[in-house]
């Protein structure tokens, strides 16, 4: 394999501006190593061709002195992405063979600034999931296996996993995500990659296919901070095609970057502190807080009193909303159709929904009918928003106290398939994550240890609305002191 | 909140989604399972407590109510499961 896809993402910017390589030989390393590690299912859908003529294109710019920062940089993108031309399916059945007419902005965004595009990352099926077994389009496989010699096959996590695979295994230098309850900074934990989820606001979701509107955020996957903050300046920005999207200006996170905490508050949130946690994560939690003070933060504990009810408010809100978005998959202008023998319509939408959608998106699909349906209303669904202004007053609140949040990213290191199958267990993974998403908050992980199994473990920095720049710079901390160099052993 | 078959029954007419009877009683016990987890909510105090709308605070922007899009048909139908001449296509819906 070559060692071009070896490098980070700003080395490759790097030596492509110093004409070390070019951009055609950095895809075709990819493509390579793509080839090479189908095993993984990372992709659902590979675009060689698009992705070598947008290599030449960038080598062209970079000859004339006009390339884009991302000038031949090669990136997965989430299959949650409509991009112009290439399949999309948000990893479910009901949109197989769907082909958008139009590129997302975030995608567009890329692009314009010279990314290559190596493919159609695979996912859990509407990005409801935690392990990437509700894909239509089979499982992704984590390239790290435990060190206990067990051998079994592991997530990747979800629901971007697609993405956290793909990166981690070095089939490419980086990808976009989604992130609607923690489904880009998990599945980064779980394969000791890093992924920031920004503000609410600040990446638009034009042309990203609705799971839960209020909560749903790209954000990008990469190797590094420096990789994650590269692409992010790249993803943001205002959109008046998204009503929620923020007129705000984007800094130049990359060149902002200092990676100093001198004077800077890191507050431990004290319900974070689970009963029966892992003592592994528990020590790298208290290991992080060192490092973080080694930077120069002095640590304050804080308290978010409404922690335990972030998981059950969002399972009330995030299914009420995919209950919504999900309604317009009937099989009328796009996606699958079934229409039963001598069905009338009525009969196609029910043959075409249940053929179409897996179990956990029926699931979800329908405990979200059942919150806003006549008479549950207000006990559920009005209870939960009002819920969440609690969670989202705790972390205000907190913010007084301090500039910043560090907490762990997941309760666990990756998991094996099938080791999990009771929902509510698996809507656990995300305990640390949702209450930030809830609240809109940027959040990130960062790689930081390992576990006893040798499998990588995160730390999540959650910070003030649009302070992705103090997030940015406290991930950079925590990487810097980890040092982390670990790396999946299973690339073939 | 414990739901029953029947009940199963009357949220999947509502969503559009043909559950096998079978398959009721099963899905019956997932989603009380999951109702009953959240319906730890009403032990929280909410008493004047408004719903958040809205993540970060902002008004929802307004544009000039002119046409800003239009006569692309091929590519709004392109995806259309059953198109005929420039329409999308349904099974007959009135005898």
């Amino acid at each position: 394999m070559s060692d071009l896809t070896d490098l980070g993402l700003a080395a490759m910017a790097r030596g492509l501006a110093a004409r070390d390589f070019s951009a055609a030989e950095l895809t075709a390393a990819h493509l390579e190593a793509m080839a090479a590690n189908r095993h993984l299912n990372a992709f659902i859908v590979e675009t060689p061709e698009i992705a070598t003529a947008q290599a030449a294109a960038a080598d062209a710019a970079l000859a004339r002195g006009d390339a884009g920062r991302l000038a031949g940089i090669p990136l997965g993108i989430k299959d949650l992405f409509c991009t112009e031309g290439v399949q999309t399916t948000a990893g479910s059945k009901i949109l197989a063979g769907f082909v958008p007419q139009y590129e997302s902005t975030v995608s567009g965004k890329l692009l314009a600034d010279g990314a290559v595009m190596l493919g159609k990352l695979n996912m859990d099926e509407f990005a409801m999931g935690s392990s990437n077994e509700t894909s239509a389009y089979g499982r992704v496989i984590s390239p790290w296996r435990a060190a206990d010699g067990s051998n079994r096959e592991l997530v990747p996590g979800g629901s971007s996993g697609g993405s956290a695979a793909a990166v981690a295994a070095r089939l490419c230098a980086g990808a976009t995500g989604t992130d609607t309850g923690g489904s880009i900074r998990q599945p980064a934990s779980f394969v000791g990659i890093s992924g920031i989820k920004p503000t609410y606001g600040r990446c638009s979701r034009w042309g990203v296919v609705a799971f839960a509107s209020s909560l749903d955020q790209a954000g990008p996957m990469a190797r590094s901070v420096e990789d994650c903050a590269l692409l992010l300046t790249s993803m943001c920005g205002f959109d008046p095609k998204d009503s929620t999207s923020l007129d705000v200006a984007v800094p130049d996170f990359a060149a902002g970057l200092t990676g100093d905490l001198s004077g800077k508050r890191i507050g431990v949130p004290r319900e974070y502190r689970l009963d029966g946690m892992d003592a592994t994560i528990a020590a790298l939690w208290e290991q992080g807080l060192a490092w973080a003070r080694d930077a120069g933060a002095t640590i304050v504990d804080v308290s978010l009193p409404h922690t335990k009810y972030a998981l059950p408010t969002y399972y009330i809100i995030a299914p009420a909303e995919a209950s919504s978005n999900l309604a317009r998959y009937d099989g009328v202008r796009y996606g699958l159709r079934v229409t039963p023998e001598g069905g009338n319509l009525a009969d196609m939408y029910g043959a075409t929904r249940a053929t179409g959608f897996g179990a956990e998106v029926q699931r979800r699909i329908m405990i979200g009918t059942y919150v806003l349906s006549a008479g549950f209303y207000d006990a559920y669904f009005t209870k939960a928003q009002k819920v969440r202004a609690l969670i989202a007053r705790d972390f205000e609140l907190a913010f007084e106290q301090c500039d910043l949040l560090l907490t762990p990213t997941a309760p666990s290191a990756a998991f094996a398939f099938g080791d999990i199958v009771d929902p509510l267990a698996m809507y656990l993974n995300d305990v640390f994550t949702v209450p930030s998403s809830l609240a809109g908050l940027p959040a990130m992980s960062v790689p930081a240890g390992l576990s006893n199994a040798g499998l990588p473990l995160g730390l999540q920095i959650i910070g003030r609305p649009l302070d992705e720049m103090g997030v940015l710079d406290a991930g950079l901390a925590i990487e810097r002191a980890a040092g982390f160099t670990a790396r999946p052993e299973s690339r073939r | 909140m414990s739901v029953g078959p029947e009940t199963v029954r009357k949220i999947a007419r509502l969503a559009r989604i043909d559950v096998p009877d079978a398959a009721l009683a099963p899905l019956a016990g997932e989603l009380s399972a999951i109702l009953g987890w959240v319906e730890q909510l009403a032990e929280v105090d909410t008493e004047g407590v408004a719903p958040m709308t809205a993540v970060i605070p902002t008004r929802l922007r307004w544009r000039d109510d002119v046409v800003s899009d239009g006569d692309i048909q091929a590519k709004v139908l392109a995806n259309a499961p059953a198109a005929m001449s420039g329409f999308f296509a349904v099974p007959k819906v009135i005898e």
